[in-house]
Parts: C-alpha cells; structure tokens; sequence
C-alpha cells in the first residue's frame, strides 16, 4: 500500500475537523478527495502534507510512518488553491526554486525545468512574471513548480477552483492525462462531482471529518453506502414518507424511514408509453425545464414531488398535464446505511428483503 | 480606478478640482515659489559662496548623515516591530500598537525636551552612559536617536500592511518545496517586503533631513560639529541675511523634492504590482 | 508621507502553524528586542515628561501651566488650530472628490504637489511666509504701506500651520475614496439625486472614519508645529507664543518644571489623538468587515 492512514482525528477549538479517518491508497492512482465546503477535506490533505500535526492516529507513506517526519523532508509536492506562485520570481525560477533548495546543480536544474515546461505547455514563457500569466498558465506553473523536486505524492488542493468555466474542463482533462502518463500517486480535493467523477480513478467522500465512502466513481454512484453519500452524489430527492409512494407500500418500511430518488429512478410519461403501468401511479407535471440534452421534470405524487428526467425525442409533457408515473426503485436510507429498493409491482409480487 | 468614463455623470467637477487648484496654489505653490524667485535675486557666485560655505557644507552633512544613520536604524527595528507586531502574539499587543504612533502625535519640541532631559549627563540614561565615555546629549549621536524617534511609525507602517497581506500559502508553497525557516524569509518574504522598506526608509530619511523641533534642544547646535542645516537657516534669519537663509533652504527644497519623487515612484511602483497580482 | 496610514491589526496574520512561524525562543527573543526598543526610544521620553514635569511639587506644576502667558498661549494655539483644520477639512475633501471620482489629465501630479509639504522642511515653510510678507519681503513694503502685519503675528501663524498640515486630510481620503469607486454616486445620481444630496448622504457616510482619523491627525499636528511657526512668531510673549514655542522659552529659561509641565498638556493631547485614532480604526475596519 502506497499511503496508509489510520485513524486519523483533528481538533480546531473544540470543532472536530477531522474525525477517525482511515484509508489506503495503491501507488499510481489519482484520488479526488469530495465533500461539502468546510467538511474538513483540506485539513486532510494538510495533514498528510505535514502543514498540520493530527491529534491522533498514524500515516504511513511506502511503509514509514510520517508523523513526525517535517513537511520539508516527506517528499510531497503540493499545488495550493490560489497556486502560491512566488510574485517576485519569473517562471523558470519559480519552477526551480524546489530544486535550488536541494541544491541540485545549475545543468541539471537546467534540464528538468525545461522538461516541465514542455510537459506544462509553458515553453517561452520562463521569463515572465506570475502576474504576466492567465488564471490557466498559472496553475500549469504551480503544478511544474510541485512536480519539479519528483515528489512520491501529489496534493492538490482545489486546483480548479480559481479558474474560469470554460478553461476548467480543458484543465482537467489535460491534468488527468498528464498525471496517468507521469504514473505519480495523487490526491485532489474539490466539492464539485462532476469534477471528482471525471478526473478521479477513485473518490473519498468526506462529511464533518468522518469519511463516507472510498470507491471508484461508479461504485459510489451506484452502491452508496451511506444516507449522505446518496443524497450528495448525483441528482436527487429526498422522500420522507416513500410507503406512501405506489408499489413501496408493499415494502413494509416502518414509519419515519426516508428515502432517495434519482431522477433516472422515475419514469413519466403518458399512460401506454409506461412499461409496467400496473405499477405506475398518477402524477401531475408542475414544471418542466430544459436541461440541453433532456427535460427535467417535477412532478407531484400524491403529496409528494420528484424529479424525472425526459428525452428530447419523446413527446412534449406540458405542465399541468395528468401523467404517469413508475419509481423504478429508490435508496432506503437510514443514519448510517443506503439500501437499494426496487418497486415490487414492477418485477411480480415476489417478496422483497430490505 | 478604471471603469469611470471621460464623461462622468456625477457633479462637482469644476468646483472641487478649481478649488483645490486655488488653495494648493495659494497656500503651497505660491509661496514656494518665493524662495525660488528670492534666490533668483542672487548672483550664482553669491549663491555659491553661500552653500558651500565650511559651516553650512557641516551643517548638510550632519543633516544628512545623522537621517541616514536614523533611518538605518528604523529600517532594521521598524521590521522588527511591524513583524513581531503581525506575526506573534503577546499580551499588551494593541497597546504597543498604538505606541508606535506616539511620535506622530507628540509634538517634536516635546519629543526635543524629553530627550534631552533623558540624554543629559545627568539625566537617566545619560548617568548610565557617561560614565562608559559614552556621550549622546549635544553630540551627532543625540541628534540621530532625535531623529530614530520622529521617523520609526514610517518605517513599521509602511511595512506592516504588507506584511498582514502576505499569504500564509506562499510561505506553506516554499516549505512543501523543502525549503525552512530563514530560507523561506530570505528568498520568499524578503523579496515582498523590501519595496515597503524602501518606501519607509525613504520617508523617515526625508523626514530626519527636514526636521527641526525634536533636535533643536538635543543637538546643542555648536557650528560644525552639531548644528543642523534647519537651524542654519534659523541663525541666518535671527540675523536678518534673508538671502543666505534662502540659498540654503534652496539646496534642501531641491534635494525633499527629489526624495518626494523617488517614495511617490516607489509607491506608485508597489501599488501597480500588487493590483496586477 | 503622513501617519495616515490604516493599518488594524488582524488575528488571523498572527495565527499561525509551526512550520510557518518561528521557535518559540526565537518568537520570545524578537518580541523581547522590540519592546525593549520601543521602551528606550518612546516609552521612556514619554514617562520622563511626567517625571520632569511633577519634579517640583504639584504647586509648581499648577502654578506653571496656569500662568498667564501659558493661558495665552494655549488661547493662540486653539484659535490657531480652528482655522487652519477646517480649512484643510473642506480643502481634503474637495481634492479627493476630484481626484477619486474624475479622469483627468495630470492627475499623478497633483497628488505628488498636494504631498510637497510634507516633503519640506517645517523652517522651509516658515521661511516661504517671511519671503513672501516679512518685512523685506516680496510685500512686505506695501504691507507696511496699509499697516497689515502678518509676519510675527496671528495670520503668519495660521498660514504656517495650515501649509504644514495641508496634505494631512487629503491624503486620508484620497486612497479610500478611490478604493470605493463611482458606483454608489452614480447610482444615486441616476435615482435623481443632486450633488450635495449625493455627498451628505452616499459619500460621506462612506468615509466619516477615514475623515474623522485625518483629521485628528491633522489637529495634532496643527497643534504641536513648533518649527515653522517659530520661524514666523516672533516670540512674543502672551501675544505670538503657541504652547510649544512657550515651553521651548521656558525650557531655555532654564524653567524645566514649568516647561515639562506645559508639555505634559501636549502629551495627553497626543495620547487622547491615539486613543481617538484606535477607535476609528477598529469601527473603520468593523464597517469594512460588515461590507465584505
């Protein structure tokens, strides 16, 4: 195992910033560490950098504990969220900075840094001066500049956070290519899915220092393991009386146990357009919006509204109109697990174990 | 300041600029302009003569070489302050705070006496001193710690907003890089704050030139050994030689004027930095 | 080049984890090297002054800054700063109107003029006002003509003083006014309000602090002038003499208790200006937070 960290806790004035987390990490594999704002994903990433001390538990990097190894001497390279970059140093010296410190000689500095301007796209721009550069070139400089000492490990702390819409997805394409050709472990942390889902080889969901789930994108997406995890990724709504809603009344959830549905869970439609109409109940369009590539639809069940999505190609729902509508299936969520259910009526009344 | 057309729909444009053209012309330019026409009334060999006459060449040089000395001083203890200030905490740090404004507020012939009643060889620290050889009231030495006074709040004001501004990040980026504690502060903090230490070294230099009140007393103005050009040009008014007064303030007008120039490029320099970044 | 600049003291600058700060016995020598200079070089005048100044008793002390030509001088002194604040109140305000809310050409110039008194020595700027009016001044004869006195009288006084204190205000609010841009203005402009509308209720609100802090800074100043206004006084006791030319008098009288004693008025004028000035800077910086 690569890194190992094992029950790891930190305290910031009686808030706990991070609580018992433990995982292992396998060498070469680009983690994306996800989780609402302030859930304690950088004082993670801090620990393991060594810019903070744990108040508890061990971590091992091939094998060694680093606990009270200096940040200076754990080979890590770090790419800050507003990158860091030294002002008053020009790119090539910004990029050579961790290299001088060992006190590589100048030939050899020479050799690497231009390596990493080729591989960083920054070649003609050693010269200029941090603030000469667009949001873009800047991160590119902050990750040569991380990458120039050959670190075992690469932290990444919401490396596209500062960065424009537009430029951002062309980023982390190129990053993901960048970092799977280098073969070097690494670990990002952002709060945006989309991002996590598509760079990540695996995710680490984090929520108030507890650590949710660890699992490739896929994985998490389909078998949450937990009430938050479901609800956090991807799309969803949150039933509080599922028993209520057609077919999980057969399911016998005992009173007050919520549930999770994603849209693709619900299909909508006009009534012979449904595939188990049996199981389908009535629902009214309240509104319809227009995603791009589909429709998003809400609509109300009984007293309570989902959304459902709606291919372009298919006929117009119009809101207020009286529709069709067949929950597929649904995540039974409790305090500390996510059960998938699907609805009985659709597959024959065979019984059904939670 | 960008964003704001030629045209601008806010009123008040004439008034205010006409009425800042007129005062800053009748109380600054107008009357600065005197000294210039004033020595114009001189020939250049009666201009000459005077400013490089022995005593008022002393005069220049203790002037400018005990400023020099003070702002040496206060650029090494303003970063102190201004550091330890930002950086640490302590109990008592907001009072401190204030006391570095101190001689903002106090006014210089208060400070003058102060220090001198302290400097004196009888006074606390001078019963210290004398004894050691050390003499520091009506000695060059006197006139610098004066001036240390007046000019330390330009150095550690100048230095502590940048210093508060500078991101804990850079200082992580370059420990993640290997580097420690004196490296980090030579190569990485060094750098931002030295264009504030020029700024501030510039004004309390400026300011020590220019200043009277606070060294008037401590000096004890013996011609060619602690007379202050300042005070120069005092003596030759008491003695109604207009025109030597003139000629001498002449040369030290030229010379702010100049040092006005270099901290307003200083600071126009940092500002547009800091706005690019 | 004045004090004016803001600068509040921030806890977050000073928290820091290990790797970014010093050892603690670094920390504990720096901060120990820093007071004691600061005690050395300003505590210690500012102790001696009271020391001084009750050394003779409390008698002496009553006696000196109750004197007539004390009295008198605190009266010149006061009359002093009431014309020449206000007029540089009105004159900051006017400039930094200009400069933060217009385009014009020459702009960078005339904020490197309104800075030249500062730059210039406080004699220089005694000396210009006796160029100009003394009496072998440019006109000083056609003073004399219509009986006019201003040199070693009160307007020499108020003019020397007002120069030396003339970028104090303006210097304040020039940098706030334009870190607050046009935007409020204007939209108040283009709701229908009228120019002075605009100023008393969107700008001035805005920048009550900062104007409230420059001019403390300026009125301290104003009152401690000592060497421009000895150029242009005289020394005319009970007539000419602001307090700090009365303590320099009294001080090469060899009165050292009187003259501490009439100092020690200085020194708490001084401490209120400071006390003053911490608690702009505290609303000022509690009014930036709750904007940001």
């Amino acid at each position: 195992m690569h890194i190992e960290v094992r029950g790891v806790s930190k305290n910031y004035n009686g808030h706990q910033a991070v609580a018992n987390v433990s995982f292992s990490i396998e060498r070469g594999k680009l983690i994306g560490l996800l989780g609402p704002s302030g859930g304690g994903k950088s004082t993670l990433l801090r620990i393991l950098a060594g810019l903070e001390s744990p108040d508890a538990g061990e971590i091992y990097i091939n094998g060694k504990l680093v606990n009270n190894v200096q940040p200076q001497q754990r080979g890590i390279g770090f790419v800050f969220q507003n990158y860091a970059l030294f002002k008053h140093m020009n790119v090539f010296d910004n990029i050579a900075f961790g290299l001088t410190i060992r006190k590589t000689d100048k030939a050899e500095i020479k050799r690497r840094v231009d390596e990493l301007l080729d591989l960083t796209g920054l070649r003609g721009f050693e010269q200029r001066y941090p603030h000469q550069l667009s949001g873009g070139q800047r991160q590119r400089v902050a990750f040569a500049r991380a990458l120039a000492p050959r670190p075992e490990l690469l932290l990444l702390d919401e490396p596209f956070a500062a960065i424009d819409a537009k430029v951002r997805k062309e980023l982390r394409t190129w990053l993901k290519g960048l970092i799977s050709t280098l073969g070097i472990t690494s670990i990002f942390v952002t709060h945006d899915q989309d991002e996590a889902v598509e760079v990540a080889d695996e995710m680490l969901i984090v929520q108030q220092g507890r650590l949710e789930q660890q699992g490739t994108p896929i994985s998490i997406y389909t078998e949450p393991k937990t009430a938050f995890v479901a609800g956090f990724i991807g799309h969803s709504t949150v039933v509080e009386e599922p028993a209520a809603l057609r077919g999980f009344e057969l399911t016998k959830l005992s009173q007050g146990t919520q549930a999770i549905i994603r849209p693709e869970f619900v299909e909508v439609g006009r009534e012979q357009e449904i595939a188990f109409p049996s199981a389908a109940a009535k629902g009214t369009v309240r509104h319809v919006f227009f995603r791009g590539a589909h429709l998003e639809l809400d609509v109300q069940v009984g007293d309570t509204r989902v959304a459902a999505h709606r291919s372009l190609d298919q006929e117009p729902l119009q809101p207020g109109e009286e529709v069709s509508v067949l929950i597929h299936r649904l995540y039974v969520v409790s305090e500390q697990s996510a059960v998938m259910v699907e609805n009985p009526l659709k597959v024959d009344p065979l019984p059904v174990h939670i | 300041m960008k964003g704001s057309k030629s045209r601008s729909i806010l009123p008040g444009f004439g008034l205010s600029l006409g009425f800042t053209i007129f005062y800053l012309s009748v109380i600054v330019l107008i009357p600065l302009a005197g000294v210039f026409v004033k020595t114009a009334g001189l020939t250049w060999e009666q201009f000459w003569d005077t400013v490089t006459n022995a005593r008022v060449l002393a005069s220049y040089r203790i002037s400018l070489l005990t400023a020099l000395a003070a702002a040496l001083i206060n650029l090494v203890f303003g970063l102190l302050i201004a550091w330890v200030l930002v950086r640490y905490r302590f109990p008592g740090k907001k009072l401190i705070d204030s006391l570095v404004d101190l001689p903002f507020a106090l006014p210089t012939a208060v400070a003058g006496i102060a220090l001198t009643a302290i400097y004196a060889p009888n006074g606390w620290m001078g019963s210290l001193l004398t004894p050691l050889g050390i003499k520091v009231a009506f000695t060059p030495i006197g006139i610098t710690i004066a001036l240390i006074f007046i000019g330390l709040p330009f150095v550690v004001r100048t230095v502590q907003p940048v210093l508060q501004d500078l991101d804990k990040d850079v200082e992580e980026a370059a420990v993640m890089l290997g580097a420690y504690r004196w490296r980090t502060f030579r190569r990485i903090i060094m750098p931002e704050l030295i264009p504030p230490l020029l700024t501030g070294f510039a004004l309390a230099f400026a300011r020590g030139i220019g200043e009277y009140g606070s060294v008037v007393f401590i000096s004890g103005n013996m011609p060619l050994k602690t007379e202050i050009a300042p005070l120069l040009i005092m003596t030759k008014l008491e003695q109604h030689d207009y025109s030597g007064a003139t000629a001498i303030a002449l040369v030290m007008l030229v010379a702010s004027f100049v040092m006005l120039l270099i901290i307003n490029y200083l600071q126009w320099r940092s500002n547009r930095r800091v706005a690019a970044v | 080049m004045a004090g004016a600049i803001t600068a509040h003291l921030s806890e977050k600058a000073s928290q820091r984890p290990k790797h970014i700060t010093e050892s603690p016995v670094v920390r504990i020598v720096l901060i120990g090297i820093a007071l004691l200079f600061l005690a050395l070089i300003v505590l210690l005048p500012l102790a001696s002054i009271f020391v001084e100044a009750f050394k003779k008793g409390i008698e002496v002390y009553v006696a000196s800054v109750t004197d007539p030509d004390a009295i008198s001088a605190l009266k010149l002194t006061l009359f002093t700063v009431i014309i020449a604040v206000p007029l540089n109140t009105v004159f900051g305000i006017a400039a930094a109107w200009a400069i933060s809310k217009f385009q014009f050409r020459g702009k960078n110039v005339l904020i490197t003029l309104i800075d030249l008194p500062f730059a210039v020595s406080p004699v220089i700027s005694g000396l210009i006002y006796v160029l100009l009016f003394g009496a072998q001044g440019m006109f000083g004869p056609w003073l004399a003509e219509h009986d006019i006195k201003i040199i070693f009288a009160l307007p020499g006084i108020v003019l020397a003083t007002t120069f030396v204190t003339f970028p104090f205000i303006a210097r304040e609010l020039i940098p706030l006014m334009q870190a607050q841009g046009v935007q409020e203005e204007e939209a108040a402009a283009s709701l229908g309000a009228k120019g002075w509308q605009i100023f008393w209720r969107v700008t001035l609100p805005n920048i009550k602090w900062g104007l409230l802090y420059g001019i403390i800074l300026c009125n301290a100043r104003a009152v401690g002038e000592f060497g421009a206004v000895s150029v242009v006084s005289g020394h005319i006791r009970g007539e000419t003499n602001t307090l700090p030319l009365h303590i320099e008098i009294l001080y090469n009288e060899y009165q050292f208790s009187a003259s501490f004693a009439v100092a020690s008025l200085l020194v708490l004028l001084a401490l209120v200006t400071l006390v003053v000035k911490s608690i702009v800077e505290w609303k000022s910086s509690s009014q930036q937070e709750a904007k940001e």
